[in-house]
Order: structure tokens, then C-alpha cells, then sequence
């Protein structure tokens, strides 16, 4: 796909919030991170309605439930690592419990953070947030739908955790692409196995779904950008139509798309089901392309856990 | 403040007080002690200070109040069921499975509760939100939040702290209950937190210190606050911990226990004396 566009999902980010500043009352508050999470961007244009907050997360995350309480939504950002992890309990209890209009958007999420290495990549905040009642959870799979999700999100009605990525990743998404919170989006059709990723793992589901049709195996591929709440529906008929499945995504195995899907299956369509992502390990250095081949996620290992949950129909 | 006032004042902390020991002794536990302690103060900003209706707590324009030191619950629910915020009878209900009187603060169950507070050091920042918010869209309300002197522990309260002095919010005015003691012991052995006068000062804060059960030094305290601009003010505020109260007086143990059915009547036969 080299001769196809590529923006990361953070840059649609901060070009998102600065689109939607005249149309919305809204703020937005970073720690630091600004000219990294492109937030930077809405602070160039609209500095009265940004406010760093320093390397300072937990505050952060406190200071914008207490501003969500007089009624003004709130874009708290940081690295997916620091939003989700380091300020967890603030997430939890200042703006999940009381279910208030924060929408944090957390850069930097997964493997492909790249060089900066394990401390920085963070493969648990699906986990983390899930586990949060009412939090809302997307990981857009690429800028077009990153800038349909900001709005989206700002339109839902309590805290939102929107993941984005660091790396320039293809447009998939045609300009007319209307976003629907909560509803996974059909990639693909195919009638053998289906293909289910989030972010930047759905154009890798895609060119996994190439590589099976060269060995005449048909994949549907399905993009679930909203982990949270997941689109049941859209799995089971899956499940039902095409009889095994395949998750693919950027975080641990445990807790994230793949133990969200399992979860739906399992009460509802159980079928022969595989999950590519980290397993149980923690990050390493390296470049994006290095490390996805090294975690496994890769096009190669998806048609290869597609054939395994094939042949166990 | 004229001598009237003041005995009005105490007499409505006394029926706070007595609603905390009654709330606690029907829930058989929650936290006493430093609900004691902030009484007199959560009396004069609830009765005296704040601009706040029962009749509308949501008033778009009301000052606010964070309990930043959610455990003290007991006391913020006595002091608005006293003003009008729901009926005193409820405090009976305080932590039981159909009450909407939670071990901790819950902004969404509670009418007149601002915030949803309990884990220590997050109630501040909220606070500091809530001012800039203000600021933001030039109201005029003020805000106010009670940490503890155990929870100037949280590394939380002084990020909180950085944050109103930066963004200069003089609308906020933090009240530190310094009692003197948290569960594992006095603060001072447990870890020290002090001098939070010099600490407080060295952060940018305008810093008052007064005793917190005495009403015009409460009074003037918080009309000295409000006058300050472009700096937060932090009144520290020394009080007794289980205030009142003669076998809770000082005592840790009453951090977080409820008093048995004698301890209970004892409570009150005491706080009763105290009428004027």
C-alpha cells in the first residue's frame, strides 16, 4: 500500500478538536504532551481554550471531571500509557463513577509507539477501560474515521476513552464514511472466516484477507472501532455465517478486542475462534515494521491463525 | 458576626453533630471522628457562606463544595439535611443497601452534593476543574473543598496545588482540617506532612491559619480569601478531631468507628448539654 495516503490517527486527532472548536463548547487539556498528541494544534488556533496541565496525568484527569461538572465537555489528553494507566483510579473514580463528559484522548496506544519502547507502549488500556461501567472505547483504524469518532464522541453523553496512534497509517475510509458509535463496520465480505480488527490492525486484517484469497479461502473482514460497547450482532451473524474467526489488534490478548469477542461468542455463536495480539509479554525498541513482525502482527500470522481456525470447523 | 448569629451557628453545628453520631451508630460504622471535626466549618459555609438553594441544587451559578476528604461524609450529609437539601431522617439510612446516603459522596444520588469524592487527593483537583471552569466563562461563583491533613499525603494534592497557583485561581479556596491524626496514628508519626503553612506558601498559595471551631475566625478567614486576587487561598484550619465529644476527643480510634448503643446515647446526652 505504499503509494496510499498515510496519516496517523493523533494528527486527525488535533485537526478533529480544531474543525469542531467553532461548532461546540468545548476544552481541552493535555500534560505536556501537546506537540505530540497534536492537541498542539488546537493550542496554536485556540489557545484561550487549552490548558496544559504539566506531567502532572492524575491531576489532569480530576481537574477535567471537576470542569465536566459545570456542564463543559472536556478532551484530557496524554500517551495511552499515562492516560489509562497512570491515572487509572482517576479515570475510574473521578470520571467514570460519576459518569461525567470527559473524552480523553489517548495517543500513542500500542506496539507501533515504536523506538521509545516498553514503557511507552501501552498493550492494557482496552483492558483497563473495559473494566471501567459506562466508559465508552474507540480505537479508530484510520484518520478519516479518527475525525468522525472525535465528533462522535463529543456527542456521547459521558466519558469516552479514544485510543490513536502514533503511526501514519493507509486512509481505508472514503470522505461520504459516517461513523456509528458502538456498530463494528463491514471491511470485507467472505464466507470461509471471518477477519476482525481495530485500528491499525484492520488494514492488516485486509491484506491478511489478500493473502487468503490467493489460496482461494474467502475472509470477511470486519473493522470494530468502538471496543466498548462491541457490536454483538455483527459478530454473532459472522460467527453463524462463516463459521471460524480471527481477532487481530495492538494490545495483550487478555482483555482487549479478543477477550471481548470471545466473550460474545461464547454466550451466543461458539465458534473456532484464534486471537493475534501481544502475548503476555511486555514491548521492546525498534521500528514500527520490525516490531509488528516481531509480536506476530503481521497479514502472514492472521492468514495462518485464519487456516488453524479453518481446519478446526 | 453578631453574638446571636454565632449562638444560632453553634446550636446548628450541635444538630449536625448529633446527626453524625446518629447516622453512624444506625450504620454501625463510617467515620465520626473527622466529621466532628469540620462541623463548625461546613456550618458557616453552608448556613452563613455559600450561595446555594435546597430548593435547586443544581443552580447553574451556585458556589460549590468539594469534600475532598470523602470518608467524612457523615458531616456533609448532616449539614444538608440540617439546610434543607433532604430530609433529616434519612441520615438514619446512611450506608444501607436502598439508601442514597453512600459510604462515600456521590454527586449523582445525593441533591447538594458537588462532586463525587472518596479516594483522598482527587477531591482537590476536582476543585481546581470546577474554578477554572469558572474562570473560563467569567461566573462569579466561588468554589471550596475540605482535604485532609492525612491526605496532604497524596503527591495528588500538591499537583492539585501547582495547578491553582499557576492558573492563579483565586476562586478557589482550599480549608485543610488539621486534626492531628489519621488511621495509623498522628500525622506526624505516620508521615509527616507538615509545615503545610510553608508548603502551601512555597506553591503559591495565600495561606491563613485559624481555629477551625471558633466562627469568626472562620468568618474572617473566608471573607479574607475572598478578597485575595490572582493567588488561591488555603485556610489551615486547626480543629479536634471527634469534637465534642468526650471519649472521641482526640482519640485515632474513632477515625473510622461507629459508636455502640451506649457509646451512642452517652454522644448524645453530651452534645444535648451543649445547647445555648
Amino acid at each position: 500500500m505504499a503509494d496510499v495516503k498515510k496519516i496517523a490517527t493523533r494528527e486527525a486527532y488535533g485537526n478533529a478538536l480544531c474543525e469542531l472548536a467553532p461548532k461546540y463548547d468545548f476544552v481541552v487539556l493535555d500534560a505536556d504532551l501537546a506537540a505530540a498528541t497534536k492537541t498542539g494544534i488546537f493550542k496554536k488556533q485556540y489557545p484561550e481554550r487549552f490548558f496544559d496541565c504539566g506531567i502532572a496525568e492524575g491531576n489532569m484527569m480530576s481537574v477535567a471531571a471537576g470542569i465536566a461538572s459545570t456542564g463543559k465537555p472536556v478532551f484530557a489528553s496524554s500517551f495511552a500509557m499515562f492516560a489509562s494507566g497512570r491515572a487509572f483510579e482517576q479515570v475510574r473514580n473521578s470520571i467514570g463513577y460519576p459518569h461525567l463528559n470527559v473524552k480523553i484522548g489517548a495517543t500513542h496506544g500500542g506496539i507501533s509507539v515504536g523506538e521509545d519502547g516498553a514503557t511507552h507502549q501501552c498493550n492494557e488500556d482496552f483492558a483497563l477501560m473495559r473494566s471501567i461501567p459506562g466508559m465508552v472505547i474507540i480505537n479508530p483504524c484510520d484518520a478519516v474515521e479518527a475525525r468522525a469518532a472525535v465528533e462522535a464522541a463529543l456527542l456521547h453523553n459521558g466519558p469516552v476513552y479514544m485510543r490513536f496512534g502514533r503511526y501514519a497509517l493507509p486512509i481505508l475510509n472514503g470522505d461520504d464514511y459516517k461513523f456509528e458509535l458502538g456498530k463494528g463496520v463491514l471491511m470485507a465480505d467472505g464466507t470461509d472466516v471471518t477477519l476482525v480488527g481495530t485500528g491499525f490492525m484492520v488494514s492488516t486484517c485486509l491484506e491478511a484477507r489478500e493473502l487468503l484469497a490467493k489460496e482461494r479461502i474467502s475472509a470477511r473482514v470486519i473493522n470494530i472501532h468502538t471496543i466498548k460497547p462491541i457490536d454483538k450482532d455483527i459478530l454473532v451473524k459472522a460467527a453463524r455465517e462463516t463459521g471460524a474467526l480471527v481477532t487481530a489488534e495492538e494490545h495483550t490478548i487478555y482483555g482487549g478486542l479478543g477477550s471481548a469477542v470471545a466473550e460474545v461468542l461464547v454466550e451466543n455463536a461458539p465458534v473456532p475462534m484464534a486471537r493475534v495480539g501481544v502475548e503476555d509479554t511486555f514491548g521492546r525498541s525498534g521500528t514500527v515494521p520490525a516490531l509488528m513482525e516481531y509480536y506476530g502482527l503481521t497479514a502472514e500470522n492472521i492468514a495462518k491463525k485464519a487456516k488453524e481456525v479453518i481446519s478446526k470447523k | 458576626m453578631n453574638e446571636a448569629r454565632i449562638k444560632e451557628l453553634k446550636n446548628i453545628a450541635n444538630d449536625v453533630r448529633i446527626g453524625i453520631i446518629d447516622a453512624t451508630h444506625a450504620a454501625k460504622c463510617g467515620h465520626p471522628g473527622g466529621s466532628l471535626s469540620i462541623a463548625d466549618i461546613l456550618t458557616y459555609l453552608y448556613f452563613e457562606k455559600m450561595n446555594i438553594d435546597p430548593e435547586n441544587p443544581k443552580m447553574e451559578n451556585r458556589d460549590r463544595f468539594v469534600l475532598s476528604k470523602g470518608h467524612t461524609a457523615p458531616g456533609l450529609y448532616a449539614t444538608l439535611a440540617h439546610r434543607g437539601f433532604f430530609p433529616v431522617e434519612d441520615l438514619l439510612t446512611l450506608r444501607k443497601i436502598d439508601s442514597y446516603l453512600q459510604g462515600h459522596p456521590d454527586m449523582n444520588k445525593v441533591p447538594g452534593v458537588d462532586m463525587t469524592t472518596g479516594s483522598l487527593g482527587l477531591g482537590i483537583s476536582t476543585a481546581c476543574g470546577m474554578a477554572l471552569a469558572g474562570k473560563i466563562d467569567g461566573k462569579d461563583y466561588r468554589v471550596y473543598t475540605i482535604i485532609g491533613d492525612g491526605e496532604s499525603e497524596e503527591g495528588q494534592v500538591w499537583e492539585a496545588a501547582m495547578f491553582a497557583s499557576h492558573y492563579k485561581l483565586d476562586n478557589l479556596c482550599v480549608i485543610l482540617d488539621l486534626n492531628g491524626l489519621q488511621i495509623d496514628g498522628p500525622i506526624t508519626e505516620v508521615m509527616n506532612p507538615t509545615p503545610h503553612d510553608k508548603k502551601f506558601e512555597a506553591f503559591g498559595f495565600h495561606v491563613i491559619t485559624i481555629d477551625g471551631h471558633d466562627f469568626n475566625e472562620i468568618e474572617a478567614a473566608l471573607g479574607e480569601a475572598e478578597s485575595v486576587k490572582g493567588q488561591p487561598t488555603v485556610i489551615i484550619a486547626k480543629t479536634t478531631k471527634g469534637k465534642n465529644v468526650s471519649f472521641m476527643e482526640n482519640s485515632v480510634n474513632w477515625h473510622g468507628a461507629a459508636p455502640n448503643d451506649e457509646q451512642h446515647a452517652q454522644a448524645i446526652a453530651e452534645l444535648k448539654t451543649r445547647y445555648i
